[in-house]
């Protein structure tokens, strides 16, 4: 017999995995407008040490000369991605589930704790609900940086008739580099998070699927009583 | 964890809900895949999937109508912002056999009416200069001084209330080679101009000797250089850039 817990509502998961389709395309098609004029570096004076992006990144994933394929995606994308994204912040607020999620006092303190705990430098975690508080931050703050695309992509998107949205941006060039920059941000997000459920396990990515997580075994003998209220036995709270 | 929730269950419980729900994850997986290569195999119009033109033509239509105020003015500049060395991107429709001497720019009025109107004539009107951050559709933008005459001032001084009250105004160069269609609501913004001078001198051959339009609320396809003929519609003129997949619309 097995212990179960209800840990991901249905519509969580349904706004997550639509989510991921859509951003992928918001990407693509992101990657195949921003070629058009690809001006960003890191470096200083004539010295470049990361190019946006090198010349083998955009021949391998066929993104040069598809400026109005690109457009024409991301202009028909960003109304799934926006309703999705609002749909969900909605279900988060009116379901109360936001208090899952969002930070608390600790949380930008614990996070650290947890950032230390899965680099192996620190031993234990301090005690949680349904996320860490690493996890509430950067679970939060993907929420946030959505906000933030969709705000930067409208001030880009239409400068003239946004033209206070997008002075409050700082102008039009710099809407462009900060819709730049959300989106290196979103798939640095993805990278961290592809190794944090890899590193969960099984257990944790059916749970996203099928939103319940296996706690523990129940030798059978008990199990009989479906309606046990025994204490259960402490559990591995790694979640992601 | 909270203990709310919980639940005993047998083995065979957890694996047949595993089982049930990853069959539904993998049918939409399945779905998106069926989905995406649908889309992308659609007759296309103006080289753009159906289905996605349908819904920027819906974007075009939600913007002109209810978002686009003739209120809503580009942002402009002092004079020392304009760029002196102003960007060229383009020479479509700007071949080598144009006959400056002999333009005039062409205004249709009606089938068989059409006005042939000079530099000069075009010169005498009151002009406007306009320093704004003219935006391309490629991502760069560049703020530039222009000057010229209104086009809403130009309709009214040509008696061209009836044509203008159409929902189109088609531009051609002269050999016909570029062309652009715009809605009448934007061409009439204050902010549009059949322009005739780039950092106060007249214009360069290669930004549209000797008319061009400058209208900043669309991006830079839609600046016609070296208007031939201007024509009006009710139904939406051939638009160069518009048959190879970009927006009609392309408001800013």
């Amino acid at each position: 017999m097995k212990r179960i817990v209800q840990k991901h509502p249905l519509a969580i998961r349904w706004f997550h995995w639509i989510n991921f389709p859509v951003l992928a395309v918001m990407i693509w098609s992101g990657l195949l407008i921003y070629w058009a004029n690809d001006v960003y570096r890191v470096g200083w004076g004539n010295t470049t040490v990361l190019k946006f992006f090198p010349d083998s990144f955009n021949k391998a994933l066929n993104i040069p000369f598809r400026l109005a394929e690109g457009m024409s995606f991301h202009f028909v994308f960003m109304w799934l991605f926006a309703i999705n994204g609002l749909l969900y912040v909605c279900y988060l607020f009116f379901s109360g589930e936001w208090k899952l999620i969002f930070p608390n006092k600790k949380s930008l303190k614990e996070s650290w704790q947890v950032v230390l705990h899965d680099l192996h430098i620190r031993k234990g975690l301090p005690p949680q609900k349904k996320y860490n508080a690493a996890q509430r931050v950067a679970y939060t703050s993907v929420v946030v940086m959505g906000l933030g695309s969709l705000i930067t992509g409208l001030a880009i998107y239409k400068p003239v008739q946004f033209k206070t949205l997008c002075a409050m941006l700082g102008g039009y060039e710099w809407a462009r580099i900060e819709h730049f920059t959300l989106t290196i941000l979103f798939t640095l997000f993805f990278m961290v998070h592809i190794v944090q459920v890899l590193l969960a396990g099984w257990n944790n990515f059916r749970s996203m699927v099928t939103g319940f997580d296996v706690v523990g075994d129940l030798p059978k003998m008990q199990a009989t009583d479906e309606k046990s209220t025994e204490e259960p036995p402490s559990v591995s709270t790694q979640t992601v | 964890m909270t203990n709310k929730s919980e639940k005993v269950v047998s083995a065979k419980y957890v694996r047949n809900r595993t089982i049930g729900a990853f069959a539904v994850f993998f049918l939409l997986i399945a779905a998106a895949i069926a989905g995406w290569r649908w889309l992308n195999h659609q007759p296309e119009d103006n080289s753009v999937p159906q289905p996605l033109r349908a819904v920027l033509n819906g974007n075009e239509k939600l913007f002109s109508n209810f978002i686009y105020s003739p209120g809503n003015i580009s942002k402009t500049y002092p004079i020392y912002y304009a760029a002196p060395k102003v960007r060229v991107n383009g020479d479509d429709g700007l071949g080598d056999d144009f006959d400056a001497a002999a333009w005039k720019l062409q205004v249709v009025k009606s089938p068989g009416d059409t006005l042939f109107i000079t530099l000069d004539e075009i010169k005498a009107m009151p002009k406007t200069d306009i320093i704004f951050d003219f935006k391309c559709i490629e991502g760069w933008s560049q703020v530039t001084h222009w000057g010229g005459v209104k086009f809403s001032d130009f309709v009214k001084k040509y008696n061209l209330s009836d044509q203008s009250a159409m929902q189109y105004v088609g531009l051609n160069t002269p050999d016909k080679k570029y062309y652009v269609g715009i809605d009448t609501k934007s061409i009439l913004h204050p902010q549009t101009i059949l322009c005739y001078e780039m950092n106060g001198k007249p214009l360069p051959m290669n930004q549209g000797y000797p008319l061009r339009l400058i209208i900043p609320v669309k991006y830079g396809i839609k600046h016609l250089k070296r208007i031939g003929t201007i024509f009006f519609s009710n139904s939406r003129p051939k638009d160069y850039w518009y048959e190879k997949g970009y927006d009609y619309y392309s408001g800013l």
